[in-house]
């Protein structure tokens, strides 16, 4: 058995990192209610963004509508966009994605390209040997539309181009704050039904097909504005969702963790105080037998 | 016969229920929108959002956006979108002296803090308009177009 000072030693120090997992517990718990209200907010207009998006997708003749609807004739290039954190300390939040991409996307029949948002991803993707095109990280807190719509003109660009023919978006849906669902998402081009969960509750015409739109101003106008940008919005949306996921991540694994140190450190107390009491009544027994010998003497 | 609605802007849905007719102020014009109309997509500019209801009318500022119209359902992706009855005058006058302030000190050099910040005024304009003209004296019906 240990000693008693190497023992009072180890137990100041669980204290010590339970100290700090508390800490970071009760930030995460305030960031993750920001979050949620950030998410919350936004979640309706996303939603129905991507509903009209949808709408336009199931217009007749809707490859010729516009560039982004189109499909590309033969699929070269896949990008996926990755969204992690950009720390660690929250719980499998991080690995969960990169493990859920490597599992979709491994298997890809063309090359897959790679944005990682965060740099927990970033690094992750990296030491994959994943071809990382871009990266983005450092994002603030609670970051705007504005923010982050760089990244969807990337994204929209390099599909426009034609340097790559399908973009997918990976994310982590929040459910609740015991919950969150990586998820995979087609961003473009455009699809029906596609991956992930089909939250959205479909409205549409009695004859099953949406009839054709009428368009004011034009059509290619109206196109060129709301695709990229409702594209765009999707993006931000799942930077959101994520952003929650997290930071409710990192709140359980912070507080699993002082639980965890709580447990280690009342075992560690007991077998201190076990240890302590031996070398007490050994002291005594040095002293008694000190004695005695003294005494018979 | 209702035609559904839901107006909802980045931050929060602003208005959802049945009504009987939606008035918006689309790109070409204003446009009145009945229960089966056939569907359209049309950009909105700055302007009013009527919406009546059983006879009630309700008045809605949009800082442009995006209306979807089906045949059961209207959906308007705004912007920004606001009961007239909830504006903040104050606030949105003072936002309105902010926004000339700024504007007052000469051009930004760069165009997106430019048109941010002229947006900035022409919404709070926009909103305080509204306000002078359909709240005073309570939800009377609006005789002039703007």
């Amino acid at each position: 058995m240990a000693s008693a000072r190497e023992m009072r030693l180890r137990i100041k120090s669980v204290k010590n990192i339970s100290q700090v997992t508390r800490a970071l517990e009760t930030v995460s718990a305030s960031k993750v209610r920001k979050a949620i209200n950030a998410v919350t907010a936004t979640r309706s207009y996303a939603t129905k963004a991507w509903q009209v998006l949808k709408h336009v997708a199931e217009q007749p003749g809707r490859d010729s509508l516009h560039p982004l609807l189109a499909k590309h004739t033969s699929v070269k290039t896949t990008l996926a966009v990755v969204i992690t954190g950009d720390r660690g300390l929250a719980g499998a939040y991080n690995s969960n994605v990169i493990r859920f991409t490597a599992h979709r996307f491994d298997q890809n029949p063309v090359p897959v390209k790679y944005i990682a948002i965060g740099r927990k991803g970033r690094d992750l993707l990296i030491r994959r040997r994943k071809d990382v095109i871009a990266e983005f990280s450092n994002l603030p807190a609670a970051p705007t539309f504005m923010d982050v719509s760089a990244i969807g003109r990337l994204a929209v660009d390099a599909f426009k181009n034609g340097e790559v023919d399908e973009v997918y978006l990976v994310y982590t849906d929040f459910i609740n704050m015991g919950r969150q669902i990586t998820t995979v998402k087609k961003l473009l081009p455009l699809e029906l039904g596609g991956e992930g969960r089909v939250e959205e509750f479909e409205q549409r015409s009695s004859n099953g097909l949406a009839a054709a739109y009428e368009y004011e101003p034009d059509q290619r106008e109206i196109l060129d504005e709301i695709i990229p940008r409702f594209t765009a919005l999707q993006i931000y949306q799942a930077i959101l969702e994520s952003l929650a996921s997290e930071h409710a991540a990192r709140m359980i694994a912070m507080r699993n963790a002082t639980d965890n140190a709580k447990e280690l450190v009342s075992a560690l107390q007991l077998a201190y105080n076990k240890v302590r009491q031996q070398g007490i009544t050994n002291d005594i027994l040095d002293i008694v037998g000190g004695a005695e010998a003294l005494s018979a003497k | 016969m209702t035609i559904r609605c839901e107006i909802v802007s980045q931050d929060r849905t602003v208005f959802t229920g049945d009504v009987d007719i939606v008035v918006l102020p689309g790109a070409a014009g204003e446009m009145g929108i009945l229960p089966k109309h056939a569907p359209v997509l049309t950009t909105l500019k700055y302007g009013i959002i009527k919406i009546r209801k059983g006879g009630r009318e309700e008045l809605f500022t949009v800082a442009g956006g995006v209306a979807e119209v089906q045949p059961d359902i209207i959906t308007v992706l705004a912007d920004a979108a606001e009961n007239v009855e909830e504006i903040d005058v104050d606030r949105a006058e003072a936002a309105r002296k902010r926004a000339e302030e700024a504007l007052s000190k000469g051009v930004p050099a760069d165009t997106d803090v430019y048109l941010a910040m002229e947006a900035a005024l022409r919404k709070s304009n926009l909103r305080l308009d509204a306000v002078r003209r359909y709240r005073k004296g309570g939800m009377r019906m609006p005789t002039s177009e703007n």
